[in-house]
């Protein structure tokens, strides 16, 4: 029995050669993120803006616009309406009232009880409410956890190789997060506290192939000196190609199950995670090793620049065996 | 790379037996669990709100309540310090307006006096750097402006926040629930979690009440139009009924407060049925409460909680044995609220509810469901991807990917971690991710095979060179999971502690445990090829 392979043992794709086009498109999409995230904004959820959320199972299958209305007239601005599985269920959000605290537990309270007299046999299945304050702060941690962790990897990067690829990482991570904000500013799809751990999580494997095709760089240019560096890069990608599909393939396949089959509470998660997988593969393979030959890397990046040409010389004998 | 100590084979072997012993007690039914001892049981992974169910509730104390409070107390100690005081201080003007104490000594000769009075009431110091409590100034020879100082504030809302804490675990242990986690959380934050209630509006109404329970003397003496203009004669204050009802003029002075009270309880009037609250003095309080019901038989008393009147009955005989009822139109619930309420003690500052959450037990089964059968299909579809593509290298990474499984949780038992839905998803992912490094180690040795070498020569090569890409790829994650952790709350830490473990376990078992089975492997059929 022979092993499936989904990529052939010697491929020889000119990947480098493509390298305009690819950053031309990474710059284009990353402008529209940028414009998308600024002209539609987010579909910011309750931890972010504050408000309060219920999950409600109705006896009966009912109308979303006449719950819409219902919710709407009890005058605490605009309801947003969702449908959850079956048309019996139904969530309802519905933005932080003014008035401070005690305006909003009264809401709670009003928007509770309407439901329970206008609709016999409704059960509340979840109910989350946050205060404005609150939900600033989670604002604000959440984006510094962000900005933090790439700032961290960034950091790490420079130090385990050279500079050049700890700017490679870093732009290689903006972009997918920039995309990923992007795709949450088209779809509209709700954004809270879970979305940014997911971009966090983006963030660690989308690196995850970056730091791969960097070592497997760092690697070559230390075994073969004398190679023009479009070539290093190339056969570098190449060489890590096979172990990119397989591993994006395997995280895919999970990532979908967990869409299709798993709780949909975690479906924007997942969703997310889901596109980063997909934009951090194509980063990895096309933006983050062009960005290399831009900023001068050289093919002795790696041979030690000290005094002695003895040392040199060992290294490069102790990697070729 | 072969030779794998003996000893080495036992410690990998040994490890992953004990976490699969620590992750059995997660899945023993509960009426199994009850028949064995605790010791064996211990390690449990505990269920996150959003699985088991339950509310989770934010408080926050204003804090300028607690500034506020402190200058209405201090007021009451200067004025009955300064009559104290042998010879009496009169003193006059006094106000709290604007944050600060201010008053006026009416004879300048007494100045010096007051001030070492003031000096012998207002604390020594607060904070380790010994600051001053309040500030004392005298202005115009003979007013005295006393304003709180920073450090003195400060001091006031860790001590308020602590006893609050207290409270609120009292008020909450009296409702029966099970298992409540109430912590304290940055300067002026209580969170309370409360696994299987699924409506807090009862726990939410329990723990926004002060219960600062007064008895105070009614002002007969005040001109009805006056009151009902809201404007208190000398040495009064104005208060609403609770129930609807006009105000009510009481004198400022309190015969007697809640922090006399022993016990309080719900019960029924022997007269007419009506719940009502039943609540007992210690002795101090119940000799005061004596004393003052003879001083006044005949004239009315009010009993306010939390500035509202609940009832101002008339003193109709001296009341002695240290027991006293409030009554004032109860439900059977609303006096049960007021008695825990009040035998838990007062808040020392009030408590808002800033974010609240409650999932009821059927949602989070729902979600338990759909999160196990999607991570069951979701490992089984990835299962047969590995074997397909590696064969029976694909087969140690499935095996790899079963012990991590099991290890990530008898890890989070053994620390009974919580498991919470985006933990699932971390699981899961940790899963996925974790066939990274094996797919690095397999496609390595491919590409060993490839230049060519012998079988045990390729699998060599392979697990040395793709050790750093491994190494450096896990690091990045760990960082990710690590800021997760100190920044996120709630769900999110939760999964970054399940991806923390998983990048551990995920390395142990994807190089470690693989290599064993590799070895082992080909010590014994010394294969010539490897299909890979």
């Amino acid at each position: 029995m022979r092993p499936l392979k989904l990529v052939p043992d010697h491929t020889n794709i000119p990947f480098l050669k493509y390298r305009v086009v690819a950053m031309v498109t990474s710059l284009l999409m990353l402008g529209a993120s940028i414009v998308l995230c600024f002209v539609m904004g987010f579909n910011l959820g309750i931890d972010f803006v504050g408000g309060q959320s219920l999950r409600v199972t109705f006896a009966q299958p009912v109308s979303q616009d006449e719950v819409r209305e219902r919710v709407e007239a009890l005058g605490f601005g605009e309801a947003t309406i969702q449908q959850f599985g079956s048309p019996q269920e139904i969530g309802i959000r519905t933005p932080v009232p003014e008035g401070g605290v005690d305006a909003a537990n009264q809401a709670a309270v009003k928007l509770r009880s309407m439901i329970e007299t206008t609709y016999p046999g409704a059960t509340i299945g979840g109910v989350q409410s946050v205060s404005s304050k609150v939900s600033e702060e989670l604002f604000r941690t959440g984006a510094i956890s962000l900005a933090l962790a790439m700032a961290a990897i960034a950091l790490y990067v420079w130090f385990r190789f050279e500079w050049q690829f700890g700017v490679g990482a870093l732009f290689a991570l903006f972009h997918d997060v920039v995309l990923t904000l992007g795709f949450f500013a088209i779809t509209q799809l709700e954004f809270d506290l879970n979305i940014v751990a997911a971009i966090l999580t983006i963030i660690g494997y989308s690196l995850n192939d970056t730091i791969v095709v960097y070592d497997r760089i760092r690697e070559n240019l230390r075994k073969y000196r004398k190679m023009d560096i479009v070539s290093i890069l190339d056969l570098s990608i190449n060489e890590t190609l096979s172990r990119t599909v397989v591993t994006s393939l395997s995280i895919g396949i999970t990532l979908a199950i967990l869409l299709v089959l798993g709780p949909e509470v975690i479906f924007g998660f997942t969703a997310a995670m889901l596109l980063g997988i997909v934009i951090g593969t194509f980063s990895s393979v096309y933006v983050s090793a062009a960005i290399l030959l831009w900023l001068k890397l050289k093919p002795d990046s790696f041979v030690p620049k000290d005094v002695n040409p003895h040392g040199a010389e060992r290294v490069a004998a102790k990697d070729l065996p | 790379m072969l030779d794998f100590p003996r000893w080495k084979v036992w410690a990998v072997w040994l490890t992953i037996a004990a976490c699969f012993l620590l992750a059995i007690p997660s899945f023993l039914p509960a009426s199994v669990t009850r028949q064995l001892p605790a010791w064996v049981t211990a390690p449990k992974i505990n269920l996150g709100l959003d699985l088991a169910g339950g509310s989770y509730i934010l408080l926050e104390a204003d804090t300028a309540d607690v500034a506020e409070t402190r200058l209405e107390a201090m007021r009451e100690t200067v004025a009955s310090e300064m009559r104290r005081a042998t010879p009496r201080i009169a003193i006059g003007d006094i106000s709290t307006r604007g944050g600060r104490l201010s008053f006026l000594v009416r004879d300048a000769a007494q100045v010096d006096a007051a001030r070492e009075r003031l000096l012998s009431v207002t604390g020594s110091g607060a904070g380790l750097t010994g600051q001053r409590e309040w500030n004392i100034e005298v202005v115009d020879s003979t007013r005295f402006v006393l304003t709180q100082t920073e450090a003195g504030i400060n001091q006031a809302i860790e001590q308020a926040m602590g006893d609050a804490t207290e409270v609120v675990r009292n008020r909450i242990d009296e409702l029966g629930t099970r298992e409540p986690t109430i912590i304290r959380e940055g300067g002026n934050r209580i969170v309370v979690q409360v696994p299987g209630l699924e409506d807090p509006e009862a726990l939410k109404a329990l723990l926004g009440r002060t219960a600062r329970l007064e008895f105070k003397l009614v002002d007969v003496n005040a001109n009805p139009q006056e009151v009902a203009a809201g404007r208190a004669p000398i040495g009064s204050q104005i208060l609403p009924y609770a129930e609807g009802g006009g105000p009510i003029a009481v004198k400022r002075a309190t015969i007697l407060s809640g922090d006399q009270l022993t016990d309080a309880r719900q019960e029924f009037d022997p007269q007419n049925g009506q719940p009502m609250v039943a609540i007992t003095f210690n002795s101090e309080g119940g000799r005061r409460f004596a004393r003052v019901t003879q001083e006044n038989a005949g004239r009315p008393f009010a009993i306010i909680v939390d500035d509202e009147v609940i009832s101002a009955p008339n003193i109709n005989e001296p009341i002695l044995g240290g027991a006293a009822t409030i009554q004032g139109g109860f439900t059977v619930e609303s006096a049960n609220s007021l008695a825990i309420a009040l035998r838990s003690g007062k808040l020392p500052v009030a408590l808002k509810v800033v974010q609240e959450s409650s999932i009821s037990a059927e949602l989070g089964a729902e979600s338990i469901q759909s999160g196990v059968l999607a991570g069951v299909v979701a490992s089984v579809a990835l299962m047969v991807f590995m074997i397909v593509t590696y064969l029976r290298f694909g087969v140690y990474t499935t095996l790899a990917l079963l012990v991590n499984a099991v290890m990530i949780l008898g890890i989070m038992g053994f620390f009974n971690a919580t498991l919470t839905l985006p933990g699932i998803a971390g699981f899961v992912l940790t899963i996925g991710a974790a066939v990274d490094a094996n797919v690095l180690i397999n496609e390595r040795i491919r590409e060993e095979l490839r230049r060519p070498r012998g079988a045990i020569q390729a699998v060599e090569f392979g697990y040395k060179e793709a050790s750093t890409a491994i190494f450096d790829a896990n690091i990045t994650n760990v960082i990710s999971a690590a800021i997760m952790f100190v920044f996120g709350s709630g769900p999110i830490r939760g999964f970054a502690v399940v991806l923390a473990i998983g990048i551990v376990t995920s390395v142990f078992t994807g190089v470690t445990f693989t290599r064993l089975l590799v070895a082992d492997y080909l010590k014994r059929s010394r294969p010539k090829t490897l299909h890979i």
